[in-house]
């Protein structure tokens, strides 16, 4: 029995006691906070070669009865929908203590870097914990550095964003907390023993009256769709993006919502299928709606940032679409379409705050002619702009690709995967239409005279992009691997949300 | 030979690594010399395929390594040689190396010469993987490669907006001719459960399908079609596109890149046969555009339009070829059109570049004295063009309208034999304004000069290619090389061709021919003796002039009408984002504030009131827990 998944919860933990005594020293904060986001990414990556690809079920389990006579216990482990997420989070985790230590952030260093090691913890967590109860502490966890992260660190109107961040997370996991309570009573057996572990709650869902699912899974939904989020529920996204430090959008964009489609996928569709069943039309509607609403958004915003985010929106919708067609092309698709956009998106911003930290500006209309000053830096924003916009190479065709024939084998109501399918695919050709204008108007024309000087890409700022850009290139050209790791395991969750004996049984 | 295919493409994405990574710093001019071995090697690795194949292995299939496998679903990375790939690999790679040889010349002054070069490379690259898939998703990687390259391009000079805003219209129309390639390919999966060509042409062969789907299938197909090979409705990027370097022009939007929404559907040929009515839908399209776009070309005064909206009229003869069931032809025509279209690109490129970038033909005239080689080539082109005998472009396109017409299609064979006098007509004027008569701008006729010999080179042994070509692979019509190369495919197709009659060919022939020597005497006459003038031509057609000129209004109808619409759209989608959704969400906290700020009167501090409080609480959930203990929410 290893303890590899205890391990990379605690390592951040623990990077919090030097941080502790260096806290007069900035230089020693960044170093520490460095180290230890190094360590844990290494850490992650030798997680990921003890685990043995093709086996569908939680693997590096680690079980410790916390308390006994509430049947709650501390229970993680990861399959292979987890899997790939952890070292995704590591990483960008990793790119933003590294970039936030060149300069971006100026004041409270020690304080930053204490919140963003909280962070990690919170968001390893959510990614290993099976236990429900242990999945909201982390769940929560999450919610308080990033708080502080924009609060702090964050622009003008940082107050009012994080409020509203804070404010509209916490409304969606209190009403999964009374979710969790309702699984905790209802997993009573005839002795009154309850559980909140996951593997124990798939094997006795049969409890789970259909009203029961009907209305529990709507107070998980909530939770995740707003974390996602999902149309209507969008509005703290682009406020709280635009308020927030660079560093905390890349982890916002590229971890936070993860853990919202994670959500649906680790407990909504094995937990509830009947749950899911009902409330099926409605998360397919909003779903191709975000695809398409998001992208015809995006296109007239003014702020770059604004732009990313609520091409965020959009690319979620993907996620949410892939997962809820209930076909393993589609929820390959979808965790993969997470991956790609941790990566694609935390760059996008990342390249965003490099630009915004070299010019001031951040409005597309004051933008224009950087690339001729600057050819690193087209080079980067370019391929990752064209990642975003599902160019086949890059790794976002990839999970859109599955996405979308997933949803053309839909055959669900109502209309069916036929009407649905073409639908989302005009998204494709939208995002086309607002990054490819974007990138013009940003990158293209003559050079301003007031930005002539400032120069290209530091060593640093590559160092922090040049994985991300590996990375986006490697997935789409060579998915298989990565798709190895998911298939099995998503293979089982689709299989027990389509149950047919559970979904007659539910229904009854 | 063929087992070292994918070497092919690795050369071009070797030399877009090399010169993208160390080019700008570095490598300076060199970038242009490794650019152009690289696709030279790739050349001679395509003679070898192209000679195996004609051997005799006739499919051969060259996997590399799985790509994307989820369930049932599952594609890889190889490739299909055969003949159609092996001659589409000859054409590209080698109507690339003369002109990236020609680039190095006329690309020489620009300080961005690693940027093309790199791009180039990468172009060639995607193309090759476009031709060589061995099914459609790994030819959409190169599908879409390309539609990038051109994006790249076109805007290579994206300091001037022209160049970038052509740039992205030509990439968001592709992308909407995508979306039918998209729908079209994951509907042929849900079909045959397959992407690959050869386990969908066998499932074809065994099984009945139904033609209702099939047609979805190839209508999807041939929108993507219209995108990329700039056909009715979605040609207009085309033109705009010549604001890119010309020798970009000459390759990727005439000589290669254009025609591979021709080589989808000859490729998908036993698809578009099972579905009857879309081979007609092809052919009509086909037609209807090759037409259109030489009424355009009638009046144009950029040299490089004339050419584009060429380019667009002789897209729409290949399909017309593909439509009337004579993919064959349609390919051959395709080859032609390479040589001779890229060397009126690259001629006319020698003219800008004799002028010093100008493109007005107005300001031209007699040039033929100053520029010997760029006007005798150009020649060459134009009357292989206008399909005079024996250059190429008069045994590839007479066979088109010959099929047309032996396969009963009058209509169609009537609008080719129209286009041919229109299109030899518009060439002459052309050739005429740039090459005969005075200089117009005598201080542009004094500084004018022939090109260096890496330009010039390039163009005589395109000029050679188009002179003979058409002989050496058409020759004798119907039955020439070409056609018994590419037999093997088109059988597989389940297409007939009939072989017609001497006499009918002969026949043919001579109507073709007539129709091309009417349109240049009427073009000598018009411009030579101005009998009639051409301005008096121009007012006494009033109306249908206006229409050619404006380009039938579709770019008004495009760039205004609906892009405004679409705007008007994202606009109220905004303000709805604004007012409702945010509105809501943001009246909603305030409505809380205003509550807790009532609420805070409970506050007192008094303690006794908290006790009440407390007890209050304590004695609900007493009432809850008894409840729940009845039994009363269940369990």
């Amino acid at each position: 029995m290893t303890h590899l998944l205890s391990l990379l919860v605690v390592i951040p933990v623990a990077g919090l006691i030097p941080l502790f005594i260096f806290r007069r020293d900035d230089a020693a904060a960044k170093q520490v906070a460095i180290t230890t986001t190094a360590v844990e990414l290494a850490v992650s990556i030798w997680m990921l070669t003890q685990f043995k690809v093709g086996e569908p079920g939680f693997q590096l389990i680690e079980r410790v009865d916390w308390l006994p006579s509430l049947g709650i216990s501390y229970l993680v482990g990861v399959d292979g929908i987890s899997v790939l997420l952890v070292p995704m989070t590591t990483l960008l985790t990793f790119i933003s203590v590294l970039y936030s230590s060149g300069g971006a952030i100026k004041t409270r260093i020690t304080e930053y870097m204490t919140a963003f090691l909280l962070l990690e913890v919170g968001m390893v967590g959510v990614f290993v914990a099976l236990d429900l109860f242990l999945f909201y502490i982390f769940f929560e966890l999450m919610l308080v550095p990033m708080y502080l992260i924009i609060g702090i660190w964050g622009g003008p109107r940082r107050i009012y964003a994080t409020l509203k961040f804070v404010l509209f997370t916490l409304a969606g996991s209190l009403v999964m907390l009374v979710g969790i309570v309702a699984v905790y009573i209802a997993s009573a057996d005839a002795s009154g023993s309850r559980t909140l572990s996951l593997p124990d709650l798939i094997e006795l869902r049969g409890r789970f009256s259909a009203d029961f699912q009907f209305w529990v899974f709507l107070a998980f939904a909530l939770a995740f769709a707003i974390k996602l989020p999902m149309i209507p529920f969008h509005t703290w996204l682009p406020d709280a993006h635009v308020e927030a430090p660079t560093a905390g959008s890349i982890v916002l964009a590229g971890v936070l919502l993860k853990a919202g489609g994670y959500g649906f996928l680790r407990f909504g569709l094995p937990l509830f299928p009947f749950g899911v069943q009902a409330w099926l039309p409605l998360l397919i509607l909003l779903s191709v709606v975000a695809i398409l609403y998001g992208a015809i958004v995006s296109a007239v915003q003014k702020d770059l940032k604004k732009l990313v985010a609520y091409s965020s929106v959009a690319h979620m919708g993907f996620v949410t679409l892939g997962i809820f067609v209930l076909n393993p092309q589609g929820g390959v698709g979808a965790v993969l379409q997470m991956l790609n956009h941790g990566f694609v998106t935390g760059a996008l911003f990342l390249l965003v705050g490099i630009q915004y930290e070299k010019t001031h500006r951040r409005m597309i209309a004051d933008l224009g002619g950087l690339a001729n000053m600057w050819p690193l830096f087209t080079t980067f924003f370019g391929v990752f702009v064209l990642a975003s916009l599902g160019l086949p190479g890059l790794n976002g065709f990839v999970g859109e690709f599955l996405v979308l024939l997933g949803t053309f084998k839909f055959p669900g109501v109502p209309l069916g995967g036929l009407f649905w399918g073409p639908l989302a695919a005009i998204g494709v050709i939208l995002a086309a239409v607002y990054l490819l204008w974007m990138f013009q108007r940003v990158m293209y024309g003559p050079v301003r005279e007031a930005y002539r000087a400032l120069p290209d890409l530091s060593r640093l700022e590559i160092a922090c992009a040049l994985p991300l850009l590996l990375l986006t290139v490697l997935l789409g050209v060579l998915p298989q691997p990565f798709i190895a790791y998911i298939e099995p395991s998503l293979d089982r969750v689709v299989r027990l949300a389509t149950d047919p004996a559970f979904t007659v049984l539910a229904s009854r | 030979m063929i087992s070292l295919v994918w070497l092919i493409p690795a050369f071009p994405l070797a030399a877009f690594l090399i010169n993208g990574l160390f080019g700008r710093r570095w490598l300076g001019h060199w970038t242009g010399v490794i650019a152009s071995v690289a696709v030279g090697l790739s050349a001679l690795l395509s003679i070898g395929v192209f000679l195996e194949v004609l051997g005799g292995k006739q499919q051969t299939v060259v996997g590399l390594y799985r790509w994307i496998g989820v369930g049932d679903f599952s594609v890889n990375v190889a490739a299909l040689i055969d003949p159609l790939s092996a001659v589409m690999l000859l054409v590209v790679t080698v109507v690339s190396f003369l002109i990236f040889v020609y680039s190095n010349g006329y690309m020489a002054e620009d300080r961005g010469l690693w940027r093309f070069f790199t791009w180039m490379s990468l172009f060639v690259f995607a193309m090759l993987i476009l031709v060589m898939a061995d099914n459609y998703l790994l030819m959409f990687v190169g599908w879409e490669g390309v539609g990038l390259c051109s994006y790249l391009l076109i805007g290579f000079w994206f300091e001037r907006p022209e160049p970038y805003l052509a740039a992205k219209k030509a990439f968001v129309m592709n992308r909407i001719g995508d979306w039918g390639y998209t729908i079209g390919i994951i509907t042929i999966f849900l079909v045959f459960n397959s992407m690959n060509f050869l386990d969908i042409f066998n499932r074809l062969a065994t099984s009945s399908m139904a033609q209702g789907v099939l047609t979805i299938i190839c209508v999807a197909l041939f929108f993507g079609a219209t995108g990329k090979s700039a056909q009715l409705p979605l040609y207009s990027w085309l033109p705009d596109a010549m604001e890119g370097p010309t020798p970009v022009s000459a390759l990727i939007h005439a000589a290669t890149m254009v025609t591979s929404g021709v080589y989808l559907v000859a490729r998908s040929m036993p698809l578009f046969v099972a579905a009857g009515p879309s081979l007609e839908v092809v052919g009509v399209v086909g037609a209807v555009t090759a037409i259109f776009a030489a009424t355009i070309a009638l009046v144009q005064f950029d040299i490089k339009r004339v050419m584009a909206y060429s380019t667009v009229s002789q897209l729409g003869y290949m399909f017309l070829a593909l439509g009337v069931g004579a993919p064959a032809a349609a390919i051959f025509h395709l080859a032609t059109h390479a040589f001779f279209k890229a060397l009126l690109f690259l001629g006319s490129g020698s003219v800008i570049h004799g002028l010093s970038g100008e493109q007005d033909m107005r300001k031209m005239g007699g040039l033929r004295r100053r520029m010997p080689v760029t006007f005798w080539t150009m020649l060459i082109a134009g009357g292989a063009l206008a399909a005079l005998p024996p250059l190429a472009g008069f045994w590839s396109k007479d066979e088109i309208v010959a099929a047309a017409f032996v396969n009963g299609h009058f209509v169609l064979y009537a609008i080719g034999i129209i286009t041919a006098a229109l299109t030899a007509f518009y060439i002459t004027r052309a050739l005429w304004m740039t090459f005969y008569g005075e200089p117009s701008d005598h201080h542009l006729y004094d500084h004018a000069h022939e090109s260096p010999t890496v330009m010039t080179l390039p163009l005589v042994l395109l000029g050679v290619g188009t002179a003979v070509l058409g002989i050496a692979i058409g020759f004798p019509p119907e039955q020439g090389f070409i056609h018994r190369f590419l037999d093997p495919v088109v059988e597989a197709a389940g297409v007939a061709e009939h072989a017609p009659e001497l006499a009918t060919i002969l026949l043919l022939a001579v109507v073709s021919v007539a129709a091309g020597v009417v349109g240049i005497g009427i073009g000598v006459l018009m411009y030579v003796r101005h009998r009639p003038d051409p301005a008096a031509v121009a007012r006494a057609a009033g109306p249908l002039y206006r229409l050619f000129v404006n380009k039938y209004y579709i770019d008004e109808l495009y760039d205004h009408r609906i892009v405004e619409a679409a705007r008007a759209i994202a606009g109220a989608s905004w303000a709805f984002d604004i007012h409702i959704i945010d509105g809501l969400a943001n009246r909603l906290g305030w409505a809380l504030a205003m509550g807790g700020q009532g609420l805070r009167r409970v506050q007192t501090g008094v303690v006794g009131n908290y006790a009440l409080t407390i007890m209050a609480g304590l004695l609900l959930m007493l009432v809850a827990y008894g409840g729940y203990a009845a039994g009363i929410f269940g369990r």
